[in-house]
């Protein structure tokens, strides 16, 4: 799967979580621009590591602030 | 003025608003008085003490006090030295002997305090490029025990047994898994279903440990917990549990039937470097632990407790954490942390200490008043408590 494959599936799996309905580029960030909380976090990461088959661990979600990491970290672990 | 603390700010905020509006303060509470495990004078009024996980009532029991005086008199009254160095008295043997035999198992390591403990054994075990699968709702001494260590962390939802198989599977090959749970979550006082969630775990070859601190004592056949309960202690690698809840004391430990387990006394340094426990700390806890094998009669009355509280809780209208008592904890939610710091000190007015639990200690945010029985609490009282309940619930508009 390439990064624009990657980047449509994403795009799906956050709009449920995106409450306020903010455009979502590669810099848009989950605490600040789309105000995830910890809770929040939990279930779109597990509906990420779910639709993707793969293991985002607390450890690679902190290297993580926005949306273009997510989607650059994603297409990473597929490839492992 | 800006420096390391204004990240603080916001909560400073909170908390001086909370004040502002004439409550007292949860967080500030003296006990001026200790007169039983059940009662005290907190803020110059006698209270019944109804949140202090003192399950058993072992606090003021005249074989345990005589054990700490015999130990103050014999020992001192402290060990100034490392359990590795010179901290290690006859005592701190005498209740790890009690521990192995309490759990019948082939090890027990005891800690300065339960949070130690996990944070010691996890951080210890659990080595950079092995993985830590953990209930995203488990105690903060778990989550210390992760950040403290290297290991990658990967949490699934709450008493999820799906969740936590479907990320036991995509651990890479190879990979060392250690799965984190707890007997009793002490927010909610729900129990795990451990029975099946340590059979995915073995299936998929994790070691499990197991945080029993609020059941110890009093749940399952010995007392050992909810593994015993369900029947699967054996399939559990470490029991982490605590002195200071039903054995009435302070201080931690693990115990283990692993072959190489003693070798942790060496290389866990929450445990090395830090000084042991006080020589009538862990006499009192010795005799503690010994007691509690014979403590059926005060099991009984305390599930007894458990349940009266919770049906009579339900009837009067109040929104409770579990459908039915599944433990010594009932937690009473509460609607936001304004309207649960009222009710808390409309109790408090009544002669009543509930725990006041907020964020981030407690799941999705919630307010809760946690209440935590004692098999010393009376019948009468845990009326008395009901009614308590009632005048306050009524009075702050929660029922």
């Amino acid at each position: 799967m390439d990064r624009a494959q990657t980047d449509t599936r994403i795009r799906g799996l956050i709009e449920p979580f995106n409450k306020k309905g903010v455009a979502i580029d590669d810099t848009t960030t989950f605490a600040g621009d789309l105000e995830f909380d910890s809770l929040t976090v939990m279930d779109f990461v597990a509906a990420i590591e779910d639709e993707f088959d793969i293991i985002i661990s607390m450890n690679q979600q902190a290297e993580i602030e926005n949306y273009g990491q997510l989607v650059d970290a994603v297409c990473k672990l597929q490839g492992d | 003025m800006t420096d390391l603390f204004s990240k603080f700010d916001p909560l400073i905020q909170q908390r001086e608003t909370l004040l502002a509006s004439g409550v007292e303060d949860p967080f500030n509470l003296v006990m001026e008085k200790v007169l039983s495990p059940t009662r005290a004078i907190c803020n110059g009024r006698e209270t019944i003490l109804l949140g202090t996980y003192n399950y058993m009532g072992m606090t003021f029991d005249p074989d345990v006090i005589q054990a700490g005086k015999d130990a103050l008199d014999n020992f001192g009254s402290g060990t100034t030295g490392s359990r590795v160095l010179n901290g290690t008295y006859q005592g701190h043997r005498e209740v790890e002997d009690a521990l192995k035999e309490f759990y019948a198992m082939d090890h027990a390591m005891v800690f300065s305090t339960g949070y130690q403990a996990n944070l010691g054994i996890i951080s210890t075990i659990a080595g950079k490029d092995d993985y830590i699968v953990l209930d995203i709702d488990s105690h903060a001494s778990i989550w210390d025990g992760c950040s403290l260590g290297n290991a990658q962390i990967v949490p699934f939802k709450h008493n999820d047994i799906e969740a936590m198989e479907k990320r036991l599977r995509r651990i890479p090959e190879g990979a060392g898994k250690l799965v984190v749970l707890e007997g009793v979550y002490s927010m909610m006082g729900d129990i795990a279903p451990l029975k099946d969630m340590i059979a995915v775990a073995k299936a998929n070859g994790a070691m499990v440990l197991v945080d029993e601190a609020h059941s110890m004592g009093f749940i399952g056949p010995n007392g050992r917990g909810v593994a015993e309960d369900q029947g699967v202690l054996d399939q559990v690698d470490f029991v982490i549990g605590t002195f200071s809840k039903s054995v009435g004391t302070v201080g931690g430990f693990c115990v283990s039937n692993h072959p190489k387990f003693e070798i942790m006394r060496l290389v866990c340094r929450p445990y090395v470097f830090t000084a042991s426990l006080p020589p009538s700390v862990v006499a009192t806890a010795a005799t503690s632990i010994r007691k509690l094998m014979h403590g059926s009669n005060k099991r009984a009355h305390l599930w007894e407790n458990s349940r009266t509280l919770h049906a009579g809780l339900k009837a009067l209208g109040f929104q409770l954490g579990t459908d039915v008592p599944q433990s010594a904890i009932i937690a009473v939610i509460m609607p936001d942390l304004e309207r649960g710091a009222g009710m808390w000190e409309a109790l408090l007015r009544e002669g009543l200490y509930v725990n006041l639990a907020r964020p981030p200690a407690t799941p999705a945010n919630m307010t809760l008043l946690r209440c935590s029985l004692c098999a010393e609490h009376s019948s009468e009282q845990v009326q008395t408590i009901l009614a308590m309940f009632e005048r306050a619930g009524k009075a702050t508009g929660i029922i």
